[in-house]
């Protein structure tokens, strides 16, 4: 019987489990390294005894580790950002980012004549010598990684292939990640998105490495998957170009994974991590898209991302005032020497859950003298915000679901007000079962010019490609469904002429030998 | 007088897309370039109306383009600036203010950044009160105003001057330049005295664009309810709480034309209502009954966050509040009403004022 591997790497911990089917067989918790690693090493030594590496299928990993280098503003390149349009812009790229990280990828930006009409006609022709004189100003900046992004590259990705050409010629140490390959339609979101890219290359080419070395170390032969933002999942050679695409992959896995756990496909997910519970709603076994633009790390992006609501309470938030004030400061990884249970001296979440009637987690003694009242004031106030913020996620008024995973779920047991909450065995390494069932996935996101065809054509034909992109990725061609289907007219403009059209379609893999050659 | 700055400009974008009315436009690239020139030139100074001399000359200044195409082909702040330079030379004027066409959506802003630029202050006021598809559908039609002499300027260098006989006239003409240019162009255009645009203009219109995006604000820091704070600042009316179940959008001679299904949550759970929307929303059909109509405003807000959902992105799955908010007196006397109510976009219904729904 073919086993899957999960794993899930977060900031804190770094969990591992191995599936059967939708059978968990082992499942273990270990802290994450800086190197990535080291915290996958200890994982999978810890569930591997026991197990014929022979039988594993697949290896699917998932990371929050770029986005946390983008919040962090750590280990990231300085990055060139040329953009193909109308010079002088006034726009520029990096435009609306926070200053901390502006500091980091830095001002290298560009402009040079070049683009494309909505129509797919050239906005301007390419300035081929004045690229070539800003690659000489890159060279000399000693910048390494380049962003390049073009007017409608959407629609046309000539100019912007052509441009990465003659960079490549002229920049032959340089790495060019080209917009049309990164996001959809929206400039400066697209253009943000792919300077970010630009910008985790280094890393993700030493993260990366190090997981292929240690999947292999363990004898493993089986192939390596990486969660992207949709619940759907990649190779680590094409996650090596674009390791933008697993920053949301966080949310995504822990949803899917408390849908697997617990059986249901609607409902809410409260994600109890050590700082905060992350709240959102699952529909049809996915979680529920974000309908605003997204800021990622305070970056304007176009990605759809689970929409997730952030509640500063987690299993190491601080108690204080006799029980009536709860976080929002969290001793946040250092729980595991500080909180009471745990032999330190601070009250936190954790303590007076355990005080209250939860599983016990350390040990119980050293909560046993904390007042009744005190417990009581405290599981309160986590209750009442708690079920707020399970309303303001639910998407219907009545009953729903409830469903607890991540390292603190078991807290939830002793707060009031969450009657009926559903703790699934395992809802601690919820976010490795849900890496373990990444589904395959292709999207079209794209404007068509519609030259005599009707808009139900073109929406057709783009459902049909994005059905054979996901059946190319390794999808079950009989279980293929599209998720997300729109064709949006551009406005203002008579007769028709465009129409921007999304597609989605997902399914699971077909089997494991349909991982192996499809991908 | 007030100062328009960074804060200020923030607003004032939040507010218009409410006012945008489900059109007009997403305005942060409008935003965005406003906020370079405040940041270049300084704050731009925002005069009531009726502080401005009978003498004075005051321009709309507006974009015309694509939405969907200026996320792609962003505006420039030199087709601003230089086009009402253009302006006065083509009429020998000298404006002492602009003013936005409309305060809802993108066209809100960009006239700041003429504004800056240029050194004047923007007036208090807009031909709209919203926003509208077409540029002769502003309030200084009503009264005889000509949309010409006007320019229109775009990336390209290119500059037209426009005299038509008639402001539908200007609305063609504009229109196939516009898409000629690759959808992304900026006009100054109703060149008109202080006088006239006392006369008018919708008084205000900037500093409730203003309001409304302070009070939305201010409820997500207070945790209560966006569009009950929206409601009960602007004399709005809630007329239905729902969830979207069906989308069915088409083209029709550039229009974005269309329908939007939603089932009712809450108090009005079992009851139906249907969004009709051409760009902008325009009339709201309550389990059949029709409970409001352009002129008067309709907008679709995301039930928690209060986020204002403009037609073109609205979708399935969506939990919204639909609100509908007077519109201008100008626009509810029978010549308003004909020049933007729901027969002049081919509905066959009659103007519905907001006011009288009641649930």
């Amino acid at each position: 019987m073919p086993l899957r591997i999960g794993i899930d790497v977060g900031g804190t911990n770094t969990d591992a489990v191995v599936l059967n089917g939708r059978h968990v067989v082992a499942a273990t918790k270990a802290t994450t390294t800086p190197d990535v690693t080291g915290g996958i090493l200890r994982a999978l030594t810890d569930v591997l005894p026991g197990i014929d590496v022979a039988e594993i299928s697949s290896v699917f990993i998932g990371t929050t580790h770029f986005i946390n280098a983008i919040a962090q503003a750590r280990d990231l390149e300085p990055v060139a950002a040329v953009r193909l349009a109308t010079p002088p812009q006034s726009l520029l790229p990096m435009i609306d980012w926070p200053e901390r990280l502006l500091g980091v990828v830095g001002d290298h930006f560009y402009v040079v004549a070049g683009g494309a009409q909505f129509d797919g006609s050239l906005l301007n022709e390419l300035d081929e010598d004045g690229l070539r004189g800003v690659a000489a100003t890159i060279a000399a900046a000693g910048v390494r990684q380049v962003a390049l992004s073009s007017v409608f590259s959407s629609v046309n990705p000539e100019p912007e292939i052509r441009a990465a050409e003659i960079l490549r010629e002229e920049l032959p140490g340089a790495r060019i990640t080209r917009s049309a390959l990164v996001g959809r339609v929206g400039l400066l979101e697209r253009e943000n998105a792919t300077i970010l890219n630009a910008s985790l290359l280094g890393l993700a080419e030493r993260v990366i490495d190090g997981l292929e070395r240690v999947v292999e170390s363990l004898g493993i032969r089986a192939p390596i998957l990486l969660s992207q933002n949709d619940g759907t999942v990649m190779t680590l050679d094409r996650a090596r170009e674009f390791p933008i695409f697993t920053i949301a992959s966080g949310p995504t896995n822990s949803m899917r994974g408390a849908a697997l756990l617990s059986g249901y496909d609607h409902g809410v997910v409260v994600d109890v991590g050590g700082t905060t519970s992350d709240i959102g709603m699952l529909q049809h076994g996915f979680p529920r898209e974000s309908t605003v633009a997204m800021s990622l790390a305070g970056i304007r992006s176009n990605f759809r991302i689970p929409d997730v609501l952030s509640l500063a309470l987690g299993g190491g938030t601080v108690i204080g005032d006799g029980g009536g004030r709860v976080g929002p400061e969290s001793v946040g990884y250092r729980i595991a020497a500080e909180a009471l249970v745990f032999g330190g001296g601070t009250m936190t979440f954790t303590d007076i859950a355990v005080a209250g009637g939860a599983a016990p987690i350390g040990d119980a003694n050293g909560v046993a003298g904390l007042p009744n009242d005190l417990v009581t004031r405290a599981l309160g106030v986590a209750g009442e915000r708690l079920v707020a913020a399970i309303e303001r996620a639910k998407l219907t008024s009545g009953d729903v679901p409830v469903i607890a995973v991540g390292g603190g779920a078991a807290l939830l047991a002793a707060v009031p007000g969450l009657d009926g909450i559903i703790i699934p065995d395992h809802a601690g390494v919820a976010n490795a079962v849900g890496a373990a069932f990444a589904e395959a996935g292709g999207e079209i996101d794209r404007v068509y010019k519609l030259s005599g065809r009707t808009r139900a054509e073109v929406l057709e034909s783009a459902m049909a490609e994005a059905r054979g992109l996901a059946i190319g990725a390794g999808a079950d061609p009989s279980d293929v469904r599209i998720i997300d289907a729109e064709d949006i007219p551009l406005t203002h403009l008579p007769g028709g002429l465009a129409v921007h059209v999304r597609v989605k379609a997902v399914g699971p893999f077909l089997s494991p030998v349909a991982i192996l050659e499809g991908i | 007088m007030l100062l328009i700055d960074e804060a200020a400009l923030d607003d004032i974008t939040l507010g218009s897309t409410v006012l945008g009315a489900g059109g007009g436009g997403d305005p942060y690239v409008g935003m965005l370039l406003a906020r370079d020139a405040i940041r270049r030139f300084g704050p731009v100074p925002l005069v009531p109306l009726d502080e401005i001399a009978d003498d004075a000359n005051i321009v709309f200044i507006a974009g015309m383009g694509a939405p969907g195409v200026l996320i792609e082909k962003l505006p420039r702040a030199a087709e601003y600036e230089r086009v009402l330079r253009e302006l006065e030379r083509f009429t020998g004027i000298t404006f002492d203010y602009v003013c936005p066409a409309e305060a809802g959506g993108l066209n809100a802003v960009t006239p700041f950044a003429t504004a800056a630029a240029a050194g004047v202050p923007v007036v208090d006021a807009d031909g709209m009160g919203r926003a509208f598809p077409h540029l002769e559908m502003v309030t200084p039609t009503l009264y005889g105003g000509s949309a010409t002499p006007m320019v229109m300027v775009d990336e390209h260098g290119n500059n037209m001057y426009l005299t038509t006989e008639a402001n539908p006239w200007a609305e063609s003409y504009a229109r196939a330049a516009a898409v000629a240019s690759g959808a992304n162009t900026a006009m100054a255009l109703y060149p008109m005295t202080g006088a006239q645009a006392k006369e008018r203009l919708v008084r205000g219109a900037l500093t409730v664009a203003a309001e409304i995006g302070r009070t939305i604000k201010q409820a997500r820091v207070d945790h209560v309810s966006p569009v009950d704070a929206v409601l009960e600042n602007q004399n709005g009316v809630l007329l239905f709480r729902g969830k979207v179940e069906q989308v069915e959008r088409r083209n029709e001679g550039g229009w974005t034309i269309g329908t939007a299904n939603l089932s009712g949550l809450d108090e009005d759970r079992g009851l139906s209502f249907v969004l009709h929307f051409q760009n902008e929303n325009l009339v709201a059909e309550r389990d059949g009954a029709i409970v409001a109509t352009t002129p008067d405003l309709i907008m679709a807000m995301e039930l928690d966050s209060g986020q204002p959902i403009p037609a073109e992105e609205i979708r399935y799955g969506y939990r919204v509040a639909v609100i509908g908010l007077p519109s201008d007196p100008h626009w509810r006397t029978p010549a308003g009403i004909d020049l933007s109510g729901p027969r002049r976009f081919g509905y066959d219904w009659d103007f519905v004022p907001v006011e009288g729904f009641r649930r």
